[in-house]
């Protein structure tokens, strides 16, 4: 028997040195079944280097990184590049780590919205198109810890919020632990438990609306930010067309400005923290 | 005409591209062609040493390929140079030592050439008997660790974060290289082990819709070679190693020449439906 109370992961001031500088400091978070923790911060400010520490990839230097005995790990990386020598299709990629039937490797990829692709060269799909499958392939294994690194990266607005439902919807059904890392300093999905903003070290933490109206966020992000981190919410207020696009017509279209708007907040705003 | 040496070499070279199509397929897949080429360079050495203390060649082959492996390794992790600049450091390094051993050794008369193209119409029983038995044994050590070894190939990160340990699969392969090293040495030669490595993989890719069946590919692809390059020198009498990389080479230029002819045919193909329909 498990123990159900165990965090799946934990790190404790886990940190890692690299090339005489601290790439992460004083790390300290807890992931349990069924919860949603979300990363948050600038351009390298550590949040892959954080999550490489969770998956058992990088040691810490100082601090620990422990997880729970034979956890069901699937990771899906930032940025997977196939040699286009290696002969690979989406159904064989199923099954790269791990056995996986055909039948639960088809409800993924029909949950991903891929199983049309299942027979299609992995190196010819397009990079939104890939993303999927790559999630497809997780979440076919049935994990119980599942770390999606920038999940949304190259997906469009419809389909980044496609994607952050269906982030749910897995969490949900499979009730896994989920470590998301977010490339989007504003939008954080609704159903996020836990929020930790990086910046080298924990700048803040806490529930998203905790993180959002803390002095930390606002210091890093900068004065626009003071809007607030934007929760995207379904509210089904718009239509797909059958290609997957919004229907113009009812298009909720304040909402989606309101965002582009806070995109294109200057990153990085000095930190002296 | 099947001469005893023949029949003999028919079946040692059968041997070689068994093993050698599918870990071919991983030298390609990862990019390896040189780290072939590096140990196969080092086997030169092996063979000095090997004369030198009056030990088994085939043994003494796979210890100094294991050796450079672990050497670069090592150096990967500690000396800020490519890995390309690495190998030629080790290959060259290893074969000057090899022919300075060699030269010192006044009462040992080589066979040079033999050792450099191979000479698998000398194939004995004993030979057969290496090469069967390390060949099944790498074959063995590779379907087991195939999935772990193919999952490090595609994101090392990724597999190793999924428990596949990638670290220990990349040690495997490279002893399972030395050992294919060492087996195949006698039979093509250390010049052209590499060519018997990335051959038939390099033809199979074209025909290969998943890895394993690539590796499979590969491994008959080898042994067409290897029955076209015997026949070949047998009837021309040419030698026996170089046929084989001949046979492999012409195998494929073919594939490709007709890859370019389809593809010429497919495009005016299309291009004659396109005036047609724009004609109607």
């Amino acid at each position: 028997m498990k123990q159900l109370d165990e965090p799946l992961i934990s790190l404790t001031n886990a940190s890692i040195y690299r090339s005489d500088k601290w790439l992460v400091r004083d790390v300290s978070l807890t992931l349990g079944p069924g919860e949603i923790l979300t990363l948050i911060g600038p351009n390298g400010s550590g949040k892959s280097t954080t999550a490489k520490m969770a998956l058992g990839i990088l040691k810490p230097d100082e601090g620990s990184a422990k997880r729970r005995k034979k956890l069901k790990i699937r990771y899906v990386p930032q940025k997977v590049s196939i040699d286009w020598t290696v002969p690979l299709k989406v159904r064989r990629l199923m099954s790269l780590t791990g056995h996986v039937s055909k039948e639960e490797a088809d409800r993924a990829m029909n949950l991903t919205g891929t199983l049309h692709l299942a027979n299609s060269e992995v190196r010819t799909l397009s990079g939104g198109e890939f993303q999927r499958v790559l999630l497809a392939r997780a979440i076919a294994f049935k994990p119980e810890l599942l770390v999606l690194d920038e999940p949304v990266q190259g997906v469009d607005f419809s389909g980044e919020i496609e994607m952050y439902e269906l982030i749910k919807k897995i969490r949900d059904e499979l009730q896994c632990g989920v470590l998301l890392i977010s490339h989007d300093l504003h939008i954080v999905m609704a159903a996020t438990d836990h929020v930790i903003c990086l910046n080298g070290h924990v700048c803040c933490s806490g529930t998203p609306m905790k993180v959002a109206v803390s002095k930390e966020y606002k210091d890093l992000f900068g004065a626009r930010a003071s809007s607030g981190l934007a929760l995207y919410e379904h509210h089904h207020d718009h239509e797909h067309l059958s290609n997957g696009s919004i229907n113009p017509e009812n298009n909720p279209l304040t909402f989606v400005n309101q965002i582009n708007n806070s995109n294109q907040n200057p990153k990085g705003d000095k930190h002296d923290g | 005409m099947m001469d005893d040496f023949f029949s003999r070499a028919i079946i040692a070279g059968v041997g070689v591209a068994l093993v050698a199509g599918p870990l071919g397929c991983y030298i390609v897949w990862r990019r390896l062609a040189y780290f072939g080429d590096t140990l196969s360079h080092a086997a030169l050495l092996g063979i000095a040493l090997a004369l030198l203390f009056q030990v088994n060649i085939t043994l003494s082959v796979f210890l100094v390929s294991v050796f450079v492996s672990l050497a670069l390794l090592i150096l990967q992790r500690r000396v800020t140079l490519s890995t390309d600049a690495l190998l030629g450091l080790l290959a060259h390094s290893a074969l000057a030592f090899g022919m300075v051993a060699l030269s010192f050794m006044t009462w040992v008369r080589v066979d040079l050439m033999g050792f450099l193209f191979g000479d698998i119409l000398a194939v004995t029983p004993y030979d057969i008997a290496i090469i069967w038995g390390g060949g099944l044994l790498v074959l063995v050590v590779l379907a087991i660790f195939w999935r772990s070894l193919f999952a490090a190939t595609v994101n090392l990160e990724l597999a190793q974060a999924e428990g596949m340990r990638p670290e220990q699969a990349n040690i495997i392969f490279m002893l399972l290289m030395a050992a294919v090293i060492a087996i195949s040495m006698k039979i093509v030669g250390v010049l052209l082990i590499t060519s018997m490595l990335i051959f038939p993989a390099a033809i199979a890719r074209r025909f290969a819709s998943g890895p394993e069946q690539m590796a499979v590919l590969a491994a008959l692809i080898g042994v067409i070679a290897v029955f076209g390059g015997l026949f070949g020198s047998l009837q021309w009498d040419t030698p026996a190693g170089p046929s084989i990389v001949v046979a492999a080479s012409i195998f494929f230029i073919i594939t490709v020449l007709s890859a370019v002819i389809f593809q010429i045919v497919k495009s005016t193909r299309i291009n004659k439906t396109n005036i047609k329909s724009n004609e109607i």
